[in-house]
């Protein structure tokens, strides 16, 4: 650290001169750092720039979902049946509070509100950020609403935060065919992304879960629409830069009539069946109710699993839709059996079978009983219908074979969908012996063709079939498939005209005129079925008719008295075998092995507007005329109204007195 | 033109006498004034922030005048005594420290705090001039050796608080001089060799955590994005985003949208290219570029060793401040914590750079000192 003198002389000029040439050399290496700096730069800001503009965009601008407001529903004529609900909740944005937790405590005295909940906002709080709301309670009542609104000035940083939620004002009447909404679970989302539809759903809560409700989903969703703002590095937004609006879902026009769905409630209350009213000039559905039902808003706010337990465990089933499941049709097919023999040749319309009671194939021993024990006597096509003779249909079937039956009942749509436009759809069961192979792995036995004769064994029909195959033998074979859809709605923006083109940006940057726009749904229609024979058509819708008008026939009591002209057939099914010589009495069985009652009519005979089947199940006693009958009778009360619908003369029909000799 | 020549000559010696170099006084002007208006859009436009700024400016203004009326040979007397004091106080520093951001730099001397290793970015290269000058030039290989470990032992002081940013700047400026002494390009390169093999040693033994996490940030910074990376990835956002000429003062969203962290402080370079974009950036090292030519023709023509190499060890320095940051801003360096020098918040780097101006200012205007 002592220097020591310094030794030798110094050169002034050359120690300058080093020390220039030294300095000289730094400060080019200063330059060579300026560039090196410059070009880095350069490369950053020019070379670069898009790559980095986009990132401190995509740093400050977020797009902020916004959920379209869900389409709404409503029946032909136009009332709510699907509806949109503000459902409000106190939230809270912790930084505009003032002293929050004694804010809490009076908030939550004045609105009593439970400790847990209070203690779930004070977790909430410590893990959120401080200015993004947090819920306190949700789904407040009217009365908390008004309540918290008076005192709102007292308690900044606290507010009312109203959500819609779906609702359906008709509950338990609409869930079967409307359905219902609930939250997207990961299922549902997972879909979502396969189907390409996650960004649309990228704000949406609920989606429909059943019936309509998913079935049109895509179209009652609509189009998200986002807001897109400037935040910070915490999230919290600036301000908003653009906002596209969401379009909301179509809404929808049922051919559903809410009246007739109140009067099938009723009509069926204290029983498990279903009911089904169609258009057949459209295929509309006026009406689908099955007994018992639940009500479809317990879902839309997710419901508590001891809930759903006690509806899944009822054991009357109500979350079965009972008008698309299947029951054994028994007698109420006759007539299609009946055509389908006249279509073969094996009956003509004056075929006569003696009834003796009974029936047993050749070299077999087994009878099989009519219900009536004494038997029909002679009996021709009309009489069968009439009576519900079983052993004219024990005759035919076996005549027919299972093969003929099947095929032609495979074109009324037995063991098919419909196609009607809800997801829970049951196919039922058209047996066949190619079925029966692949089911049991069994041949088909004639015996079993007998059953098939009277609607049993293995064959199976939803109401909804049955409606939709009473409604081909109305329509002569045309074809039209069910549904609920009659229309939709949906705002358009109009379009400003050419003729003021200067006055297109004003009407873009204030509101832009919408009118609704109604679409009305075309159902492309199956291939019709074509008979050899056309006049078969009308000789079986006669028998029907007569079998609701004839005072002595099996639907006459049902409709005695009404003012439109009602055709029909009954039908009951044995859930039970009854063994030989043995008598049902239905006081005896329990009540699973009871008979199921079954019901089709349609009215007015001329121009049929509506076809109604029901289904009841075990009934306590007497069959489908009896129990059936008057489900549908109510039906098409409320239908026809104070209408008189009644032929001129029904004697002057043609096939009245030439057919029926013996009137 | 001879009577305006003459008032020239008088102006300038007005300057001259107040021992004012008016065209480094012009630069340093220009950076400060530069300085209060991107502090103001870097600091979130709080006023309380600039008027502080602007205080500290000009009490650095104020230092850097005082020093300039003292003729620097007085340095040449006292560069022992400062070099003892210095080191005893960053060694005080090491033993009673504050803890600040996890290292030892600020020392509580009763009425203020002060950070000595400020004050050895000035003591170490009076030292180191003092030193090399007492010999002739060029330098020689033991004086050399001397003048190395001179600067190596507050470098390793330095580091230990840990500070490697300063470290860094203390060591340059001394090896500054070495090099302007005229050390052969032989040792020079045997210097370079062995510093080289110097870092893994470094890397290993010397170096904390978070330094070594740095370095590899630096590496490759976009491995943890949201993690250590996080700084350096959105300053350079906000540099590439600001393109050819800027989004506009107080228009930059990465800065006013709160993405870069230290903004207002060693980041405030990110802020200014993203605001005032490439030509502002041009213009900005083309001032620098002009101050550190100033400080460079001063030291060339001053007239003892000692205050050619002084002067110029403070430049280049100055211009090593202006690299190191720049570099680590853009990406091309790690990050070390190094200001921008006269523009970032923070009002110790701005004193004690304006007091090495002062130097510079007093080698410029005290001509007539004997040897």
């Amino acid at each position: 650290m002592t220097p020591r003198k310094r030794v030798a002389i110094r050169n002034q000029s050359a120690e300058a001169n080093l020390f220039a040439r030294r300095t000289f050399i730094a400060f080019l290496g200063v330059v060579v750092l300026i560039i090196i700096l410059f070009s880095n730069i350069y490369e950053l800001e020019i070379n670069a720039y898009d790559k980095y503009q986009t990132r401190s965009n995509s740093n400050r601008i977020k797009l902020l979902p916004v959920a379209p407001n869900r389409g709404l529903i409503y029946d032909r004529n136009g009332v709510l049946l699907a509806e949109n609900k503000p459902v409000y909740s106190i939230e809270v944005i912790p930084e505009q509070a003032k002293n929050i937790d004694d804010a809490i405590l009076k908030v939550s005295e004045l609105l009593s509100i439970s400790k847990e909940k209070q203690q779930k906002f004070f977790r909430a709080l410590k893990s959120k950020r401080r200015f993004k709301p947090i819920e306190l309670k949700s789904r407040l009542s009217d009365q908390q609403v008004a309540l918290f609104s008076v005192n709102q000035h007292k308690f900044p940083g606290f507010f009312i935060e109203a959500r819609l939620k779906r609702y359906y004002p008709f509950a338990e009447l609409t869930t079967h065919s409307l359905g219902y909404v609930a939250r997207i679970n990961p299922k549902d989302a997972i879909k979502l992304e396969e189907r390409g539809n996650s960004d649309n759903y990228a704000a949406t809560r609920n989606m429909g879960k059943l019936g309509l409700e998913k079935y049109y989903e895509d179209i009652l969703h609509g189009t998200i629409g986002h807001q897109e703002v400037e935040i910070n590095t915490q999230g919290r937004i600036i301000r908003t830069l653009d906002f596209t609006p969401p379009i909301p879902g179509k809404d929808l026009t049922l051919t559903l009539d809410i009246e007739l769905q109140m009067i099938a409630k009723r009509a069926l209350s204290g029983k498990r069946g279903a009911v089904v009213a169609i258009d057949p000039r459209d295929g509309g559905i006026l009406a689908m109710y099955s007994n018992p039902s639940y009500d479809g808003n317990l879902f839309v706010h997710g419901i508590s699993s001891k809930k759903y337990k006690k509806i899944l465990n009822s054991k009357d089933l109500p979350l079965i839709n009972r008008a698309v499941q299947g029951y054994p049709p028994a007698s109420t097919i006759k007539p299609l059996l009946a055509l389908t023999g006249l279509e073969e040749n094996i009956i003509t319309p004056d075929t006569r079978i003696m009834d003796p009671g009974f029936y047993q194939l050749p070299g077999i021993k087994t009878k099989r009983r009519d219900w009536k024990r004494s038997g029909h006597g002679w009996v021709n096509l009309n009489k069968s219908l009439e009576q519900s003779c079983n052993i004219y249909y024990y005759d035919l079937a076996y005549k027919l074979g299972i093969t003929r039956i099947s095929r032609m009942m495979e074109k009324f749509g037995f063991g098919d969908y419909t196609g009607i436009d809800i997801h829970e759809e049951s196919r039922a069961i058209m047996p066949s012996v190619e079925w029966k192979r692949a089911r049991y792995n069994q041949p088909w036995y004639t015996g079993e063709t007998l059953s098939i004769g009277i609607g049993q064994s293995f064959w199976t029909v939803t109401p909804l079939q049955l409606g939709q195959a009473i409604s081909i033998l109305v329509n002569k074979g045309q074809i039209k498939i069910p549904h609920f859809l009659k229309t939709t709605t949906e705002l358009v923006t109009k379009s400003a005209g050419n003729d003021h083109p200067e006055e297109t940006d004003n009407i873009i940057n204030n509101k832009q005129p919408e009118y609704s726009k109604v679409t009305q749904v075309i159902y492309e229609n199956k291939p019709p079925i074509i008979l050899k024979q056309n006049k078969n058509w009308d000789l079986v819708l006669d028998a029907l008719h007569n079998t609701a008008q004839k005072p002595s026939a099996t639907a006459y009591t049902a409709f005695r008295g009404s003012r439109y002209d009602v055709a029909g057939k009954t039908g009951s099914a044995q859930t039970a075998n009854i063994k030989q010589n043995e008598k049902y009495d239905a006081s005896k069985t329990v009540e699973s092995k009871r008979d199921n009652a079954m019901f089709i009519a349609f009215a007015p005979y001329e121009n049929p507007e509506i076809i109604v089947a029901v289904a009841i199940e075990n009934v306590a006693k007497g069959g489908g005329g009896a129990n059936a009958g008057p489900v549908a009778r109510q039906i098409m009360d409320q239908y026809f109204g104070k209408r008189v619908v009644i032929s001129q003369d029904k004697s002057k029909h043609p096939h009245h007195t030439n057919i029926y000799g013996k009137k | 033109m001879r009577s305006s020549g003459q008032d020239q000559q008088k102006i300038h010696s007005i300057w001259y006498r107040l021992h004012i170099d008016l065209p480094l006084l012009a630069g340093l002007l220009c950076l400060m004034t530069l300085g209060i208006f991107v502090v103001y859009s870097a600091g979130g436009q709080e006023l309380n922030i600039v008027i502080k700024h602007t205080t500290r400016a000009g009490f650095a203004l104020g230092v850097m005048f005082a020093i300039a009326q003292i003729p620097p040979l007085t340095y040449r007397k006292w560069a022992v005594p400062l070099f003892v004091i210095g080191l005893l106080l960053l060694i005080s520093v090491l033993l009673f420290g504050h803890v600040g951001k996890g290292a030892k730099r600020w020392l509580d001397i009763g009425f203020t705090n002060i950070q000595p290793s400020e004050i050895m970015k000035l003591i170490v290269p009076i030292m180191i001039a003092w030193y090399v000058s007492e010999y002739n030039l060029p330098a020689k290989l033991n004086t050399i050796i001397v003048a190395f470990i001179l600067v190596l032992i507050p470098t390793l002081l330095i580091a230990k608080q840990p500070d490697l940013g300063t470290s860094l700047l203390i060591a340059s400026s001394g090896i500054f001089v070495i090099f302007l002494a005229g050390a052969s390009w032989k040792l020079i390169a045997t210097c370079t060799g062995l510093a080289s093999a110097f870092v893994p040693v470094l890397w290993f033994f010397l170096m904390k955590d978070y330094q070594k996490q740095r370095v590899l940030t630096f590496l490759n910074p976009e491995q943890d994005p949201l993690g250590s990376g996080y700084q350096i990835i959105q300053s350079k956002i906000a540099i590439g985003s600001g393109g050819l000429s800027g989004k506009g003062w107080l228009q930059g969203t990465q800065s006013q949208l709160e993405f870069l962290p230290e903004r207002h402080t060693d980041f405030i370079f990110a802020v200014f290219s993203e605001e005032f974009g490439l030509i502002g950036v041009s213009a900005l090292l083309l001032v620098y570029l002009f101050i550190v030519m100033r400080g460079l023709w001063i030291a060339v023509n001053a007239q003892h060793a000692f205050t050619k190499l002084l002067a110029g060890s403070l430049t280049l320095t100055f211009f090593i401040y202006v690299f190191v940051n720049i570099g680590m801003v853009s990406g091309i360096l790690p990050v070390v914590g190094v200001p921008l020098p006269l523009v970032s918040y923070g009002g110790t780097s701005m004193v004690t750079l304006m007091a090495g101006f002062g130097i510079l200012m007093a080698i410029s205007t005290h001509r007539r000192f004997h040897v």
